[in-house]
């Protein structure tokens, strides 16, 4: 990790009309760090990444992120062309549903291959080669390489959601319940695999989830969200080990128990 | 009041060619761009060719030539129709000689004469959105061509190589206009795209159901997509045309009888024709050749 955030939120409020969907959200991401966004149903956390990763515009406030030289820019005030850049270059979203970050018509190889396509590859051959390198990375057998995706169970498509969203090396992923609708067997390989490649690839990423196992897993800091706001934030074992706030404490006694 | 007084020239109404020539120019400074515009209906059924022909109707005038082809030739139904209809409302003449025609109206193939700079193409484009087969949200596609966000098209060439082992798409293959815009020629055999690159006629493009107007100035270049280690070819035809001789031409398959016998001719029947007059023998209308020698 390095001294300088790689994101910097300040004051992220998004409104649908009166309701809020999440209000007053401050907080730096380093590079390497991964963040869980906890909190029960409702309370704001896909609202949250949706900001963060501009996928929705916030009502107020803004997000600086450290571009690769190194000068902050704040997303909200950027192009649709250089931010739709961004997106698929230096960051991943990985979807809860694997369907709606697939191109569930095409080969498992042009999903992996389409971000390279998009940055201008040309070369068939090594961009096959970098496909079927990352569906092994991904514990997909590369003899699956032509086949599509509405073909693969649901543990295969996430990890190829993943491998699509990997390629071209992110800095910043960004994961919505990436384990949410997976068996639970199939859920520990997956968490096992993404905690592998997060560590060595060193990827910042910001994990949502109601499953407190996922953030133990997987994260180094966590936020508990209610209502909108986040009640309570700070090292994962800590905030696990010892929540502060009356909520989280039941929130985690609820729910470890099981 | 006389009969003609029922029709305006070339069946439009002026205001309507203004609004379809606006759509022209404006296709013309952005080449390769898809313009809207508000495609009329037209008495004949979508399919038929509805946008080419509101192209042409506008752009006509009494002085020009037509010359009307469906696939490569002059006398299929579709393109004598056509060619019909603007003999009686535009009252102009028709050939079926290329190098005779100023606007020549094609449904697939661009004529194997090089055309010049007095020379109109126009295409009838059924689908005139390249990359509707992986995207069907028009605002997204919009969206696409406006940010030139290409990948896609890349990722279509990518799965013809995956599943075939090379680009097998043989018609309306994907090209990129002056380094900008990625187009859809349409039905148009790629064979044919060479042709539209730096070609000295002027080609418009008419998508009458979809409603979009796109063109290719005269001098542009006109890119086909591939990959460095699969690039770009034209179907060979190891024949000759059975009836002229031409090599290097688009060729039809003929079949003559139901023992198998076929032949291959050339698909520009005007060519053919040309080139016979002009003293050049295939194979089938020289059958006695080798016995003669
Ligand atoms: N498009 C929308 N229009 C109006 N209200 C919305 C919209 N999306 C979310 N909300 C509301 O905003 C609040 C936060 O919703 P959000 O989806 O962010 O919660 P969440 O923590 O992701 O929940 P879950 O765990 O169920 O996915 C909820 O009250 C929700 O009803
Ligand atoms: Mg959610
Ligand atoms: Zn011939």
């Amino acid at each position: 990790m390095t001294d300088t955030p790689l994101l910097k939120v300040s004051g992220v409020s998004k409104f649908y009309g009166s309701r809020i969907g999440c209000k007053d959200v401050n907080f730096e991401l380093w590079p390497g760090e991964v963040l869980a966004i906890v909190g029960e149903s409702g309370s704001g956390k896909t609202t949250l990444l949706n900001c963060l990763s501009t996928r929705l515009m916030p009502t107020a406030g803004s997000v600086e992120y450290r571009m690769r030289d190194g000068n902050f820019r704040d997303l909200y005030h950027m192009s649709e062309a250089e931010r739709r850049f961004l997106m698929r270059t230096d960051w991943g979203f990985v979807h809860q549903n694997p369907a709606d970050g697939l191109r569930m018509t095409v080969s498992a190889g042009a999903n992996v291959g389409e971000r390279l396509m998009a940055i201008g590859d040309r070369h068939y051959g090594k961009i096959r080669e970098t496909a079927s390198d990352w569906l092994s990375r991904v514990e997909i057998s590369t003899d699956r390489i032509d086949d599509q995706p509405r073909a693969f169970s649901g543990g295969m498509r996430q990890r190829l959601q993943i491998a699509r969203n990997l390629v071209t090396g992110p800095r910043l992923v960004f994961m919505d319940e990436p384990t949410g609708g997976l068996d639970v067997s199939v859920q520990a390989r997956l968490l096992d695999l993404l905690r592998g490649l997060v560590n060595d690839l060193g990827l910042a990423a910001i994990v949502v989830t109601h499953d407190l196992a996922v953030a133990r897993l997987l994260s180094h800091r966590m936020m508990v969200m209610k209502d909108g706001h986040v009640i309570e934030h700070g090292l994962t074992d800590r905030v696990l080990d010892d929540p502060r706030e009356p909520y989280t404490q039941l929130f985690v006694s609820s729910i470890l128990q099981v | 009041m006389t009969d003609l007084a029922t029709y305006n020239f070339a069946y439009l109404d002026e205001q309507t060619k203004r609004m379809i020539r606006r759509a022209i120019l404006k296709a013309i400074a952005i080449p390769g761009y898809q313009v809207p515009f508000a495609s009329r209906e037209m008495p004949m059924p979508y399919g038929w060719g509805t946008g080419g022909v509101q192209v042409t109707a506008s752009i006509i005038g009494p002085e020009d030539v037509l010359k009307v082809i469906d696939q490569g030739a002059d006398d299929t139904t579709n393109a004598v129709s056509i060619r019909a209809f603007f003999q009686k409302v535009a009252n102009v003449a028709v050939t079926t000689h290329t190098s005779d025609a100023t606007i020549i109206q094609t449904r697939h193939r661009i004529p194997e004469q090089k055309l010049g700079e007095n020379q109109v193409l126009v295409y009838q484009v059924p689908i005139p959105e390249p990359l509707r087969f992986l995207e069907p949200r028009e605002t997204e596609t919009r969206k696409m061509h406006a940010l030139e966000e290409y990948g896609l098209m890349h990722v279509k060439l990518y799965e013809d190589i995956a599943h075939n082992g090379r680009i097998s798409k043989t018609y309306a293959y994907p090209v990129k206009v002056d380094g900008r815009y990625v187009m859809d020629p349409s039905p148009t055999p790629k064979f044919d795209n060479p042709k539209m690159h730096m070609s000295d006629a002027l080609q418009l493009f008419g998508a009458g159901r979809e409603k979009r107007i796109y063109a290719v100035p005269p001098y542009t270049e006109v890119v086909s997509l591939d990959f460095e280690d699969y690039p770009f070819e034209i179907q060979k035809f190891e024949q000759d045309c059975a009836l002229c001789g031409a090599h290097g031409v688009y060729l039809d398959e003929v079949v003559l009888d139901d023992k198998g016998g076929r032949m291959f001719v050339c698909s520009d029947t005007d060519h053919c024709e040309d080139r016979r007059e002009h003293g050049h023998v295939g194979e089938m209308l020289a059958p006695s050749k080798e016995a003669a020698e």
